[in-house]
């Protein structure tokens, strides 16, 4: 099968009992592109995530991933090895809870190393040196590369998420409110980070907010959802300036202005 | 008499029948953790309930039993197991590792080199060698089926960031036959490589854990490490104060309450040896 997006996903349903969480969603992404799916609580966005990151088997509808190789895979009927494996190399998930993507128990090192663990790197010297590495990429200082994640603060610990999730430079990456809970210059700094480092290892990024500020920083498209449907969908800008739908004016509109 | 009510060796034969079929699962897929339904022993969990389950489906009439304790053979626990089984079977006893066929132990491989159709039983408290980084049972055997085995390098990573070196030095994790993470039950590191190429059968029973586990006869297992720092077969760096030896495991003993202390064999039967032949060929 040939296709040139990263994921590719079409007429995606799934529903819990009688709630609809997403019906017939089809959606590309392109690699490097960041695509922002913004919608209220209830709206259907993290099923719809969990569904194209393989967590959930959608009822029916595709999600196809694409890797470095042109390999494509149907994420729907993957084996679970090899999701697994998809998601220790080509793909990452970013928690909105840093506690729940981190080991709390393990130092900031370990935490930042174990992928490369995972995929057979037996070099003590070298995961240590890439580790460090990549906390002075994420900004946090090499020096503090033996303590544990409790000792960060909340910002530091999202930033060492990020780090233990792009070591391997993956070319997937998902987020779930990767910024809720923190304060909004900690917020600010992340988002840059994020879009630093994304642009840096063109990774291609979903990312799920009702967050429409993180949206018009970071994302390249935006979809919005509503009971289960995208409702619109377009460039994040055009969207936002001129939205169409009464949901999204709605939405765009509730923005506080300071 | 009391005993006389007892079966041979204290379980019934369809409980010894359903653990040996645990056993050789166990010797058919090497270091792959076999559940079995672990029976209430008459002593506490901890004493060895898992070891002495495997013994007692393995004994038989024409066995000598030797009975070790962290090497030693008059311990409490050693000397204890030893009796029971005296009572219950009726077989042979003795502390000379080269005359045992089956040896229970805890803690410790005899530093006599085991052969053929000897069987090794190690009793084991905690067969996950997963469970202190993964509390979660589904989520551990998920680790061996997929082999996700990393996180076993993460614990050494953190090892040698925090003290310069793999600081772990008993239970220290193996890799059997290229497949299977394993636990050695709480050896020390010592005893490691004599776990690799084995003449003797290795079977490991966890009785509160219910899990039993085995290594064949001349199976490979290594130990795990990393490229620039090496396992290592750690033991203290002394001579053993009795009979001399300076390649065997030794403990360190307190000796007075003046902060005294002596280095001395942990297998009492090797330490024994050397004496004697000390004794005889001066």
């Amino acid at each position: 099968m040939n296709m040139n997006e990263i994921i590719k996903i079409t007429n995606l349903t799934k529903s819990f009992g009688n709630i609809i969480a997403c019906s017939s969603i089809t959606l590309e992404v392109y690699p490097g592109e960041i695509v922002g799916i913004v919608g209220e609580s209830g709206s259907g966005k993290t099923t719809l995530l969990k569904c194209a990151s393989g967590l959930y088997k959608p009822d029916s509808g595709e999600v196809f991933f694409r890797s470095d190789d042109n390999y494509v895979q149907n994420i729907c009927n993957i084996s679970e090895p090899d999701l697994r494996q998809l998601m220790r190399t080509d793909w990452s998930f970013i928690h909105q809870n840093p506690r729940d993507g981190l080991r709390m128990n393990i130092s900031a090192g370990g935490n930042i190393g174990e992928k490369l663990m995972a995929i057979g790197n037996r070099h003590y010297g070298n995961i240590r040196e890439a580790a460090a590495a990549w906390l002075e990429k994420v900004e946090i200082d090499s020096s503090r590369i033996d303590e544990l994640p409790s000792n960060f603060s909340g910002g530091m610990q999202q930033r060492l998420q990020i780090a233990r999730c792009l070591i391997t430079e993956p070319k997937l990456i998902y987020m779930d409110e990767p910024t809720g809970g923190l304060d909004v210059s900690v917020q600010a700094k992340i988002l840059d980070l994020i879009k630093k480092l994304v642009e840096e290892l063109n990774i291609a990024a979903v990312i799920v907010t009702h967050d429409l500020g993180v949206v018009r920083l970071l994302a390249d498209r935006v979809l919005v959802m509503k009971d289960g449907h995208i409702v619109e969908q377009g460039i994040t800008d055009q969207v936002l300036d001129d939205p169409h739908h009464a949901y999204t004016q709605l939405l765009v509109s509730s923005i506080i202005q300071v | 008499m009391d005993e006389l009510k007892y079966n041979f060796a204290y379980l019934d034969e369809q409980t010894k029948k359903t653990i040996r079929r645990a056993i050789l699962k166990g010797l058919s897929i090497p270091g792959y953790q076999v559940p079995f339904s672990s029976r209430e022993m008459p002593m506490p969990y901890g004493w060895g309930t898992g070891g002495i389950q495997v013994t007692s489906s393995c004994i038989k009439q024409d066995d000598t039993l030797k009975v070790i304790d962290q090497g030693s053979d008059d311990t409490t626990n050693a000397v204890s197991i030893r009796n029971f089984f005296k009572r219950v079977t009726n077989v042979q006893t003795t502390e000379d590792t080269n005359k045992a066929t089956i040896i229970q132990t805890r803690h410790r491989i005899p530093e006599i080199p085991l052969v053929e159709k000897q069987i090794l039983v190690y009793q084991v408290p905690t067969p996950e060698p997963f469970r202190f980084l993964e509390p979660s049972e589904f989520e551990t055997r998920k680790i061996h089926a997929l082999k996700e085995y990393g996180i076993m390098h993460l614990k050494l990573y953190e090892d040698i960031s925090k003290n310069g070196h793999i600081s772990t030095s008993y239970n220290y994790p193996v890799l059997v036959d290229d497949n299977y993470i394993s636990a050695p039950s709480p050896i020390p590191k010592f005893d490691n490589p004599k776990m690799n190429n084995n003449p003797a059968i290795q079977l490991f029973g966890a009785g509160r854990e219910q899990r039993i586990y085995a290594i064949p006869p001349y199976t490979k297992v290594i130990s795990l490490d990393f490229e620039d720092y090496p396992f290592e077969a750690t033991k203290a760096n002394a001579v053993c104060q009795l009979c001399g030896a300076t390649d065997s495991y030794l403990d360190e003993i307190i000796i007075d309450n003046a902060g005294g202390r002596m280095f001395v064999c942990s297998d009492t039967n090797y330490c024994h040896n050397n004496l004697l032949k000390k004794i005889y060929n001066p």
